[in-house]
């Protein structure tokens, strides 16, 4: 009885600090200006304003999430096999550039993209033209792949790893060849830790204003940059709830993806 | 005699410099049941994953119905593993495990159906198709994974101590399932345990294996009976291993007392190793027994009494027998000469790992 | 034969694990080596300085925003501990629906969009009329820690025994001596890398600072963001670098020293 009390302050806290907030984004994300109740916050995701940063945001945001995929997996396979007995600080080396600042992760993009950047200098020093990097989609996709691509090889890394070694024998020594025992032992034993470590791309990715902004200039609007903008520039916190509770559903569909497929928490990451 | 199914040459393999087989031969007739038995870190599974393809030999020959194999990877092996902790694919039903290796080699759907319903029926699960790898019980998933070995119709079965994780009677009763399945199925099986009364129940022929070497190979009867060193009179059962003189042929002097036995050719005084197993010492009258002395020790052990008796020397006898022989009485001990082994004394700790292969 | 091959396949895995080792760290080692560049161009190497680290010790906005980060890394861990480690206790000791809920909930601000988390406490903030402030950023970071406390405490906690405990009771202790000459022991590898582990996330933070921390202050990340906007100096990347060796550091720290005493 005694220990149960012992989470009264986290209850409380999370009651203040997480479910009233969220319920707050609910309540401004549904109300105009008044407080009457509307819709239409949550409808202006249809404006072509709109709704074309959206769409960009998906599509930029699922081919960096394929792009961590098929980065990853191989990745992780490899660390996988090579963890037996020589210790875990090869994958540290391979995680430790998630626990970089973020924006310095993607300052260093900058840096190297940039039209006096270095990759542009190398260019000029081989006498090559210089190429336009900086401000354009390919430019954001890359610092997605690049912010996010150890999400997604930690969670298909640890999946990998509690794959005794005997299961996959089993199927070579029933006559898999390497491709075989690929798609039907390994692909669907990990299936948790790829969906968590597509949702731990895809959401952050998806969400996103920083990248964006550093690297895809002014021009290029995601669905962050928009939501961004209603609360520090625009100040239309009704829209910008309102458009939040647009991205909340992906979020949503994430949390159900995981919560079925990843039941014992196999693929988080932490 | 049959044709020698599998036969390794002077395999030798060693993990990060520890020799872990040194020069071993070994030959596997076809539709027998070969047990290699030994303690554990003795090589006997790296033996095994040699032969299923799982690991590759620094040297030496693998050779498969007269073929070399040792490139060959596993998939590709006419073999299939039974694995320690079954190894089931847990994302797949029973049938689908089952399936597996049939599918690979493009079997129709008929055929395969057919494969699964026959698999089950002889490991005893008929029914069971449809359920998942979690909802059996261990000896169940036992079965499974030796179905999803034999329906791939192997010439030669790799069991890895599959019976390791089960409890002592389930592994009794699935000794007697794999001696049946054997005789069923006619395929040779080379069995990995460290458990020898398993391997005595249920091998044609028994390797011993320490250290990488191999100690002594026969029928259960000889392994048990006529061990060749130290080494397997311990490991097999419960022994006696005493120092003695062979007098001459046919006598062998032990503590002072002179024993008659059966072996011959040892020589004249030579120092020998002696083995007397614990129950085939006869408790008798002090002054009948070839040797006296006093029991320190008794416990009861339901179908016999085991006792230490101590003899004016200070060893102690391991004694089984049915004779109760109250502590601090005298007694004395007899032994049948054909139930006394002699055995050469190593000459060096090297000498005595290196196996005898006949 | 299948030596030849199965190098090959070594190779290619090892010509891999390089290729995507550059692209990690690339960019990375391009900030390190222009924090030393004394000429301001990207491109051509002016010689080594360390003129831009002097710079940004000397710069007031940047020690201000580093003493900033410190502090509420710092504190937001440590009560972060604190509510986490408590809560873990009661939540191990709880029947499953309850136990369900409550991670449920502690789930929440892991798998939200950090930027809607940022938004939510924003709005939270001003309706309960707290002035956005360190003490608002202060708050955000401790919710957001403690749920990578509570995952960090509860494995730990399923693996030390009951019985231990109830040992202890049983030979006399109080619970709470009880709680603290056993089960704490048990567990504090889990409460210091809980603790790491949030002082790590908070100083990674950005997102979540940027929208609850209000106009007069800044952390590290937040004044990075404002300068590299206006167009990056290099005392910029001497500021990368310091912070890419604290990380480094204290991801050593936590990484390899419990795993240490486990193999002991």
């Amino acid at each position: 009885m005694n220990k149960k009390l012992l989470s009264g302050p986290y209850i409380l806290w999370m009651i203040g600090f997480t479910i009233i907030p969220l319920a707050l984004i609910v309540f401004y994300g549904l109300t105009d200006k008044s407080g009457a109740f509307t819709l239409a916050n949550v409808l202006s995701i249809s404006t072509p304003e709109h709704i074309k940063a959206l769409w960009l945001s998906l599509g930029l945001s699922f081919v960096s999430t394929i792009i961590c995929l098929v980065l990853a997996y191989p990745l992780a396979m490899i660390l996988r096999n090579r963890n037996v007995g020589s210790g875990s600080f090869i994958v540290f080396i391979f995680i430790l550039p998630m626990w970089m600042n973020f924006l310095l992760r993607t300052l260093a993009w900058q840096t190297l993209l940039e039209k006096a950047g270095v990759i542009n200098g190398i260019l000029g020093m081989l006498h090559l033209p210089k190429q336009n990097l900086i401000n354009t989609p390919g430019a954001i996709v890359l610092g997605m792949v690049y912010n996010f691509l150890p999400f997604m090889v930690l969670p298909i890394y640890n999946v990998l790893c509690k794959i005794d070694d005997n299961t996959i024998n089993a199927a070579r020594d029933l006559g898999a060849n390497f491709f075989q025992t690929l798609l039907w032992v390994w692909f669907p034993l990990s299936v948790p830790g790829i969906i968590s470590g597509i949702t731990m791309v895809f959401v952050p990715a998806l969400t996103t204003f920083v990248i964006s902004n550093l690297l895809g200039g002014s021009k290029i609007l995601l669905i962050g940059n928009v939501i961004e903008q209603e609360f520090t520039k625009g100040s239309n916190w009704n829209m910008g709830s309102g458009l939040s509770l647009v991205l909340m559903i992906f979020i949503l569909i994430s949390m159900a993806l995981i919560a079925k497929y990843d039941k014992n928490g196999e693929g988080s990451g932490f | 005699m049959g044709q020698s199914l599998i036969d390794l040459v002077n395999i030798s393999k060693s993990f990060d410099g520890t020799m872990v087989l040194d020069d071993l031969n070994l030959s596997v007739k076809e539709n027998t049941f070969v047990t290699l038995l030994g303690p554990s870190g003795c090589g006997k599974t790296t033996t095994l994953r040699i032969i299923g393809g799982f690991e590759k030999a620094d040297t030496g020959k693998v050779i498969f119905d007269g073929t070399e194999i040792n490139d060959l990877p596993p998939n590709k092996r006419q073999l299939n593993t039974v694995f320690q902790k079954y190894a089931l694919f847990s994302h797949m039903n029973i049938a689908e495990n089952i399936a597996f290796g049939l599918k690979i080699k493009g079997k129709s759907k008929a055929y395969i159906n057919d494969k699964i319903k026959y698999a089950l029926k002889l490991v005893n699960l008929d029914g069971y198709e449809k359920r998942t790898v979690d909802s059996l019980s261990g000896g169940q998933q036992q079965r499974i994974a030796i179905a999803r070995a034999i329906v791939n119709e192997p010439r030669l079965l790799l069991l890895d101590e599959p019976l390791g994780a089960l409890d002592l009677k389930l592994r009794q009763d699935m000794q007697y399932e794999l001696i049946r399945l054997k005789n069923e199925l006619g395929i040779t099986f080379i069995y990995v345990t460290h458990d020898q009364e398993e391997a005595l129940t249920m091998s044609d022929t028994i390797v011993v294996m320490n250290q990488g070497y191999i100690q002594q190979m026969g029928t259960p009867e000889q392994i048990y009976n006529e061990p060749e060193n130290a080494f397997v009179a311990d490991f097999i059962g419960e022994s006696n291993i005493v120092p003695g003189v062979m007098l001459h042929d046919e006598l062998v002097e032990i503590f002072g007392a002179k024993f008659a036995c059966v072996d011959r050719g040892f020589g004249v005084n030579k120092p020998v190793d002696v083995v007397i197993r614990p129950e085939d010492i006869e408790l008798v009258e002090p002054e009948q027994g070839t040797l006296t002395g006093t029991c320190t020790h008794l416990i009861f052990k339901g179908v016999h009494y085991e006792m230490e008796i101590t003899t004016p020397d200070g060893f102690e006898w391991l004694v089984h027998s049915t004779t109760l022989c109250p502590v601090g009485k005298k007694v004395g001990l007899r032994v049948d000469p054909f139930n006394i082994q002699i055995m050469n004394k190593p000459a060096s700790e090297d000498e005595e790992a290196v196996g005898v292969n006949e | 034969m299948k030596n030849s091959k199965w190098n090959l396949r070594r190779i290619w895995q090892d010509f891999y694990l390089v290729i995507i080792m550059i692209f990690l760290y690339a960019p990375i080692a391009t900030m390190v080596v222009l924090s030393f560049n004394s000429s301001k161009s990207r491109t051509q190497w002016g010689g080594f300085t360390l003129r831009w680290y002097t710079e940004m010790f000397a710069s007031r906005n940047i020690m201000d925003a580093l003493q900033n980060t410190l502090l509420i890394a710092f504190l937001s861990a440590l009560i972060a501990v604190i509510i986490g480690t408590a809560a873990s206790i009661a939540i191990n000791s709880m029947k499953p629906v309850p136990r369900t809920i409550l991670m449920g909930i502690t789930n929440i601000p892991m798998l939200n969009a950090d930027i809607v988390t940022g938004i939510s406490l924003m709005l939270a903030f001003i309706a309960f009329g707290i002035s956005l402030g360190f003490q608002t950023v202060l708050i955000a970071h401790i919710t957001f820690n403690i749920p990578y406390v509570i995952l960090s405490v509860m494995p730990k906690l399923k693996q030390t025994s009951r019985f231990t405990y109830e040992a202890a009771l049983d030979l006399g202790a109080s619970p709470l001596r009880a709680f603290f000459k056993v089960v704490f022991p048990d567990i504090l590898p889990g409460v210091l890398s809980g603790f790491l582990l949030a002082f790590t996330m908070s100083l990674d933070d950005f997102i979540i600072t940027h929208f609850t921390r209000g106009a007069g202050i800044n952390t590290l990340s937040t004044l990075i963001y404002s300068e590299v906007r206006r167009g990056i100096k290099p005392s910029m990347y001497a500021l990368s670098t310091v912070i890419f060796a604290t990380v480094l550091i204290l991801l050593i720290i936590s990484n390899f020293a419990p795993h240490k005493k486990a193999e002991q």
